[in-house]
């Protein structure tokens, strides 16, 4: 423990504030620690209260330290857990004064007592003092085989403790295996947590130079410890709990009884009170059957009522977790939800971060059946004297609008708004209008007749004024005094602080120069003129190159400035599908309630163990920067070096593995790194080409939208299919294809025995494969079973890709093979092909 | 990995307890209150419980006044450590009898043990009342509750009715009485939150209950208890909406949507007689919680009028009728409405003989309050205020003023109508008999009356 603050200012009367209460205190101390006098104890247990809250409000009584030690020596338990207390947080400041409570500790670490052997050892271990280690050894070891339960849940977290002090000494005392088969065989369900949260730790620090720890590691995810944890899942603190449904969420079970068994096991867990076990609960459930559709949606409706009597019988801030929860389920199932939207309505007594939250789940659930009671009753919200609040269901009345085909009644609520007369509801309406004039252009008659009779003199925020102004020029033909709104607009050019306004300003003049020309004229000079003199260096540029664009040739200009326009269909959505997706592989953290992933705002040492996303993370940078349109393979290139040390790692780590512990495409860290591996070697083996073209990611293809009509949809199976040798899939793209297609072909093959031979690791099938233009993108297992994912690419078509899941057991010769694919006419041919390449494995 | 570092706030005295791992920067503390109490981000003007700054996460949670707070680097379970420190609040509280600044501030050295205990190295070990009692040894030092507001929900006991021993919630269960042995109770509290919206035209927009049936053992021994509910009770509703009013149930059964429960319920007859056995473990705790929108009956009706009366003029008359039995009586009720914002002057008419009401009109945010000591059921009572307007009053004035909103709390009703048949305990011998308090009451959560 570090010594609290010491910089503490504002302390309330009874605190003492100079050196002087200090030295008080030590000469009493002083007086009492060679006492046997009756009653000293009392006065001892005074004083030390005295010292103990001094330290706690942050004065520093650390020169205390030796008259405290002397005066620890007692049998009393009030006393001795003060002194630890005391010593615990200065020890690390005074490594030579720490020395001192060695002996006692040590000697107390041997008590009769095991309430004391317990604190003792407790405190022993929160020295914190590097040059002391070697007295922890001895009695961590004896503490973990007390035989009270209490020691030995004191010791478990000891050793982790010391491992954080010296992480060699704790190796090579051989603790991990000691704390491993406590795990495995203790009564006290606290101790085998205590384990199991030390072994997580240790092991996850120790992977990365250690191929046994992170065997170790893997081995936590074994079908026989999760087994084992979860048949003594009721013995569980709730605390406990959390954690082992955490671990169990990361094991991939082998089958689909598996699953159901888990579920079934687990599904009073729902009913838990603790939000934080049924929030555990339902990570796990959803995780597992993500490939299961039906079932998967079958969970939702399970989860749903728990998750509702969770958010409401909780204090707000517990409601405020369940329901970040809760909005991300919402926008991944809107439909699923779409019947509860009152349960979505604010109560006027919540807290704003709690009504904002029920906000945008209205607007999430919004749909044709529940549109006009989520809009009437966010129209009481606009109505509300909470200002924020009225702001933010204005925006949401808005949203939802632009997703509805039927924005009838909505656009005359919108209309209404205005009419309010309440600057900040006329303001947010404003820039909502111009959205829906953006995507619904032939509204535009009704909404214009509102929109100018408000006068721009009411309205002060920038955006809403940028957006009156972008009407006033887009509809100028439209709205009669248009030139003359612009024209006092130019007037005050020079108190217009905000530069948006003032773009938009010239742009809109211009515009309505084009559409009435002697009307505004003499406005346009004003406003270039205006502009050539904007400080702003934006606002200047602009003034100036609509200025040459006019003095070159005027319709040239109006094509550049006033295009024909189109509606807008969709706008785009703020947070690509990867991000979502990696929030949802998050679920039960703090990336929900952040709505981002954990990279955007932990820094690596911190993810924890079990939470692979750092490897992703670091490749996601690839997957964006391919958005910009620089290649990612050429940023994974460089980052080789890096990378393929991990990979070769867990390469054999794949092979010693038992066979239980299969690589999946969602969890899995070897998963990740294979795949590097296996872009790696494509670049490499690539790097002869002379030109190098890079495959455009999906994500550009979703992003324009262009994926539907690129692919001839109608078409009809080709015979022979032809695959992009170079195809390239990023793992996470995978994990999201994987969970978003469904099954298309399911089929069981048999392996002919020279294949089955030349199966001696799955490399060697993942080489032959690639020969076929099958991507291998994880592998896992040891004989007799192996786990491949591959991927493969349709030439020519690079938004046709086809994921493949196969098992192969050696011991039967069959694999099984699941297909799915973007284009689910070709997935007969695929698998005749994938089928064919796998038969030639062994004979070449 | 679990990284956990607590911090305590009181008011705007600064912290009392770190169980620091050491990787959070000193000030965690200072940092937390400057950005908590100066929170402007996003328009909004209360920091949400959760937020990141620098790379540190901050979990906070208020109780009875107090900031409980939490520190990680770590991507934890948000819910986990909200619920861990909710948790805490209460273990405290079990111990000191009162949660709050005073007894707080007399008891650190206890509660720093407390924090001891229940977090090592950042591994939640218990937060148990009942295990923890026998690794702590600090006794509380018991501040006299008599002179303190309530605190808390089960603190509604202390006021009014006289049957209802109100020293019971503010015992610490390890402090011994002064008259030496404990008294043997168990006291079981069936609380009900009612939220309720009427549309201006009266008719019910959305009704919920959220209920917890909470108890609070004195047992020595722990002995085994069983709880009777309602026979006909019945939990789920089917593949129907469940704001399928016209088809809700058989007359008189009470259907619940859901419902959870403490870990020690054990549930194996539950589904056959509606009978709960648990060992309860010592200290306050939800055996139940349960969320209800099935239709009832609201206690109280609320008409709200707001007409002009002249130019610069306007009136407001309302009305609350209270419709429930005669021989229950509600409490402590207070009815707000915000006015039109040039509202500046608003004068009252109370019925005559009204006794206990108090009105007021708040300048600040401009809103009205009206405050009832009581209301007995199949009462009403009526309201006017007349305003004075700065300016004329807008077109409509209907969408300047409202929504009425109203909170008050009724002893011994229950919405629901949720029932604790019997409560049974296991008899150690003939002679044991211990005190059993089975207490309903009703509270306000969101009742509000729309204009």
């Amino acid at each position: 423990m570090a010594p609290p603050a010491q910089t503490q200012k504002s302390q309330s009367p009874s605190q003492p504030s100079g050196k002087g209460e200090v030295s008080d205190l030590k000469l009493q101390l002083r007086q009492l620690a060679g006492s046997r006098a009756p009653g000293t104890d009392d006065s001892k247990r005074e004083l030390f209260k005295k010292v103990i809250s001094y330290m706690t409000v942050g004065i520093d009584v650390s020169s205390l330290f030796s008259e405290m030690v002397m005066c620890s020596a007692t049998h009393d338990i009030v006393l001795k857990k003060m002194c630890y207390l005391y010593v615990g947080n200065y020890a690390k400041g005074n490594p030579d004064l720490a020395l001192l409570t060695i002996n006692f500790l040590q000697k107390d670490c041997r008590d009769e007592d095991p309430m004391i052997r317990g604190l003792a050892l407790r405190s022993l271990c929160s020295l914190r003092v590097a040059n002391l280690v070697e007295y922890l050894v001895g009695p961590l070891g004896l503490g973990l085989k007390d035989n009270n339960s209490y020691v030995r849940t004191v010791a478990a977290v000891g050793v982790l403790k010391l491992y954080h002090i010296s992480a060699s000494t704790c190796i090579d005392a051989d603790f991990p295996s000691m704390l491993k088969s406590l795990m495995l065989n203790d009564p006290d369900a606290q101790v085998v947590a205590n384990c199991l949260s030390a072994l997580q730790e240790i092991w996850s620090l120790e992977a990365s130079n250690s191929e046994e720890a992170s065997r170790e590691r893997e081995a936590l995810l074994s079908k026989p410890i999760v087994y084992y944890l979860l048949n003594r899942i009721k013995e569980f603190s709730e605390w406990a709990q959390c954690l082992v449904l955490d671990l169990v969420s990361k094991y991939v079970p082998s089958d689909s009884n598996e699953i159901f068994d888990m579920m079934n096991l687990l599904e009073d867990r729902l009913q838990h009170a603790n939000g934080a076990v049924v929030l555990a609960t339902i990570k796990l459930f959803l995780h597992m059957t993500l490939s299961m559709t039906d079932v998967h949606q079958q969970v939702y409706e399970r989860i749903k009522a728990p998750l509702l009597t969770l958010v409401s019988s909780g204090s707000p801030e517990q409601s405020y977790a369940v329901l970040s929860h809760l909005h991300l389920l919402v926008i991944r199932a809107p439909m699923l939800f779409s019947s509860d939207y009152k349960h979505f309505y604010c109560q006027y007594n919540e807290p704003s971060y709690v009504k904002k939250l029920k906000l945008d789940m209205l607007t999430a659930v919004a749909n044709e059946s529940n549109t006009y009671e989520i809009v009437t009753e966010l129209c009481e919200y606009v109505a509300n004297v909470d200002v924020p609040i009225a702001r933010e269901s204005v925006r949401a009345v808005g949203k939802i609008a632009l997703q509805q085909y039927d924005v009838n009644a909505i656009v005359d609520r919108l209309l209404q708004f205005l009419e309010m007369e309440k600057d900040y509801v006329t303001a947010e309406t404003l820039v909502l209008v111009k959205d829906l004039l953006r995507k619904y252009p032939q509204w535009s008659q009704d909404c214009i007749a509102v929109v100018g009779n408000i006068s721009s003199k009411n309205i002060q925020e920038p955006k809403a004024k940028a957006a009156l102004i972008w009407m006033l020029g887009e509809y100028s033909h439209d709205m009669l005094d248009a030139p003359y709104i612009l024209e006092t607009l130019i007037d005050n050019w020079d108190d217009e602080h905000s530069a948006e306004v003032r773009l938009h300003l010239l742009t809109a003049v211009l515009k309505c120069f084009f559409r009435r020309p002697p009307e505004t004229q003499k406005t346009l000079g004003a406003a270039l003129a205006a502009g050539l003199a904007d400080s702003h260096q934006d606002v200047h540029d602009r003034a100036l190159f609509y200025y040459r664009l006019l003095q070159n040739n005027v319709s040239v200009a109006e094509r550049v400035v006033n295009p024909p326009k189109q509606a807008v269909s969709v706008f785009a959505d703020t947070q690509s599908s990867e991000i979502k997706d990696r929030i949802f592989d998050e679920f039960n953290s703090l990336s929900v309630v952040y709505q981002k992933p954990s990279y955007m705002f932990t820094d690596k040492e911190h993810r924890g163990p079990f939470e692979f996303s750092e490897e992703p993370g670091s490749l996601s940078v690839g997957a964006v920067s391919a958005d910009n349109g620089i290649p990612a393979q050429r940023v994974e290139a460089s980052d080789n070096d890096l990378l393929l040390g991990t990979s070769e790692k867990e390469d054999s780590r794949g092979l010693n593995n038992n066979g239980s512990a299969y690589s999946a495409p969602s969890y899995d860290a070897s998963a990740v790194s294979l795949a590097t591996q296996a872009t790696s070697e494509l670049t490499i083996s690539n790097s002869s080409l002379p030109t190098y073209a890079p495959q455009p990611t999906l994500a550009i293809d979703d992003l324009l939208g262009l994926g539907p009509t690129i692919e001839p949809a109608a078409v009809p199976a080709p015979p022979s299919l032809n695959l992009n040798g170079r195809a390239v899939l990023d793992p996470s793209s995978f994990q999201r294809k994987w969970g978003q297609l469904p099954v298309s072909l399911s089929q069981e093959y048999s392996m002919s025995p020279r294949g089955v031979a030349a199966l001696t690791s799955p490399q060697v099938l993942l080489r032959h494969m690639q020969a076929h233009s099958i991507h291998c993108i994880a592998s896992g297992g040891q004989a007799p079973n192996f786990k491949f994912f591959f991927f493969a690419q349709k030439a020519e078509e690079s938004a046709t890709f086809f994921l493949v899941e196969c098992l192969i057991n050696t011991s039967s010769s069959k694999a099984q093979m699941k297909v799915k694919a973007d284009d689910q006419s070709l997935s007969e041919a695929f698998s005749a092909l994938f089928q064919s390449a796998l038969s030639k494995f062994g004979t070449s | 990995m679990f990284e956990l570092r607590m911090i305590l706030i009181v008011k705007e005295t600064i912290p009392n307890s770190d169980l620091n791992r050491g990787d959070v920067p000193k000030g965690s503390a200072e940092i937390f209150f400057r950005k908590v109490k100066f929170w402007k981000e996003d328009e909004e003007e209360e920091a949400p419980p959760v937020f990141n700054l620098d790379g540190v996460n901050y979990f906070h949670v208020k109780v009875a006044g107090l900031l409980f707070v939490a520190t990680t680097r770590v991507n934890l379970s948000p819910s986990l450590v909200l619920e861990l420190l909710q948790r805490i609040a209460r273990v405290i509280k079990d111990y000191l009898g009162v949660l709050n600044e005073d007894s707080l501030r007399k008891n650190f050295v206890l509660v720093y043990e407390l924090l001891d205990e229940v977090i090592d190295f950042g591994y939640v070990q218990t937060t148990s009342t009942e295990v923890l009692k026998s690794y702590v040894f600090n006794e509380p030092i018991v501040v006299d509750a008599a002179r303190l507001p309530p605190l808390g929900p089960a603190a509604m006991f202390m006021q009014g009715t006289k049957r209802m021993p109100g020293t019971a919630v503010t015992k610490s269960v390890v402090a011994n009485e002064p008259a030496g042995r404990k008294r043997e109770e168990i006291f079981v509290d069936i609380i009900e939150k009612i939220s309720v919206t009427f549309s201006s035209s009266g008719y019910i927009l959305t009704s919920e209950i959220d209920g917890t049936i909470q108890m609070k053992s004195y047992l020595t021994g722990n002995p085994e208890i069983r709880l009777a509910l309602n026979e006909d009770l019945s939990i789920g509703r089917g593949g129907r909406s469940i704001y399928d009013y016209s088809s809700s149930g058989g007359a008189g059964a009470v259907i619940l949507d859901d419902c959870n429960f403490h870990e020690s319920v054990h549930l194996d007859s539950f589904d056959m007689d509606r009978t709960l056995t648990l060992v309860p473990p010592d200290g306050e705790f939800p055996v139940m919680n349960y969320r209800m929108t099935q239709e009832f009956k609201p206690p109280f009706r609320i008409n709200a009028l707001i007409e002009e009366a002249g130019a610069f003029k306007a009136e407001v008359i309302l009305k609350v009728r209270a419709e429930f039995s005669s021989n229950i009586t509600a409490n402590t009720i207070v009815i707000q409405m915000p006015l039109p914002k040039y509202t500046t002057r608003v004068s009252f008419e109370l019925e005559p003989g009204a006794v206990g009401n108090t009105t007021d009109f708040k300048e600040a945010n401009k809103r009205l309050e009206w405050g009832l000591k009581k209301i007995v059921g199949g009462s009403e009572h009526t309201l006017r205020a007349k305003l004075t307007f700065s300016q004329e009053a807008h077109a409509n004035i209907m969408k300047e003023a409202g929504p009425v909103s109203m909170t008050f709390t009724i002893p011994m009703y229950n919405a629901s109508r949720l029932q604790v048949r019997y409560l049974q305990i296991a008899k150690k011998s003939k002679t044991y008999n211990p005190y059993r308090w089975v207490r309903y009451v009703t509270q306000a959560n969101s009742y509000v009356a729309r204009l």
